[in-house]
């Protein structure tokens, strides 16, 4: 299993992953781009059509998507009009940062020789990121994370559960991927500390 | 010579306030069952510049208590550290300080 660490000569964060390993994680962030981008962020239509038009600012009403609710949590709890106006200045950015790092993820895996089709046995992918890119792979590791978690409803302190399923029960196969980006995750914040 | 002697005034204002008049709002972070304990304090110390120490603090604060006011000052500012806490994954939101 593969690992982050510190090269001691140039600073940079390495890791090595199988070709399997690499396109999984791939794969991952793949998938979190497109919920980026695809439950768009536009604001709601309940007002003034011209008003409407002429505003390119994002939503004022979290996102249906539990994932995105997650990502994208309401700032003010106690005052809508606030949280509104907040998530309409800052959602759309937010978004966009939170593809750039996933996809930073891709296009580093890539530049790495991880082939758009898996195809080859035995293929290795080595990284070596610099401080700004392994920050971004940290954060990508946490929304993943996230989006995992919702999608299976991980909850605090339930890790019999997971064990007492069966091994081929593809909830147990998501759980499984979910611990192993955050013993990535763990790593890397542990590589970066030093 | 001599020292001046003391005058001695009321306070009408608490030394808090003194120090920070501006700073009526608190970003506060959220336990959440996902993010990592050295995650979430490595956030701490990056984003905020806080100490090792201080940033394992807020961090069991928040695990252990449920949240963590982890930043005061004016509403723009804290609106800005919720933004970058919802940037890290971490669940915040702000308040008035009361």
């Amino acid at each position: 299993m593969s690992a982050f660490a510190r090269h001691r000569r140039s600073k940079r964060v390495i890791a090595t992953f199988t070709g399997f390993e690499a396109d999984l994680l791939r794969s991952l962030a793949s998938q979190l781009v497109e919920l980026l981008r695809n439950e768009a962020a536009v604001p709601d239509d309940d007002r003034d059509p011209l008003e409407a038009m002429m505003d390119f600012s994002g939503p004022t009403t979290a996102p249906d998507d539990p994932v995105l609710a997650r990502l994208f949590p309401t700032a003010y709890t106690e005052d809508e009009e606030a949280a509104g106006e907040f998530r309409r200045f800052t959602e759309g950015a937010l978004r966009d940062s939170k593809a750039a790092a996933a996809c930073s993820i891709i296009d580093t895996l890539e530049e790495a020789g991880l082939p758009h089709e898996l195809d080859e046995d035995g293929l290795m992918i080595d990284v070596e990121l610099e401080h700004d890119v392994a920050t971004r792979w940290l954060r990508s590791f946490a929304d993943l994370r996230l989006a995992l978690a919702t999608r299976l409803d991980v909850e605090e302190g339930d890790e019999d559960y997971w064990l007492s399923l069966p091994e081929d029960d593809p909830r147990s196969q998501a759980h499984d991927i979910y611990e192993w980006v955050g013993y990535l995750q763990e790593t890397l914040v542990d590589a970066l500390s030093h | 010579m001599s020292a001046p002697s003391p005058v001695e005034v009321e306070p009408t204002t608490t030394p808090d306030e003194l120090l920070s008049p501006a700073t009526p709002w608190v970003t506060i972070v959220w336990n959440d069952p996902v993010n990592l304990m050295s995650y979430v304090a490595y956030v701490f110390r990056s984003y905020f510049g806080y100490s090792k120490k201080k940033a394992e603090k807020l961090m069991m604060q928040v695990h252990e208590e449920g949240r963590s006011v982890v930043s005061a000052g004016s509403r723009e500012e804290m609106e800005r550290d919720v933004q970058a806490m919802h940037e890290y994954g971490l669940w915040a939101t702000m308040q008035k300080d009361d």
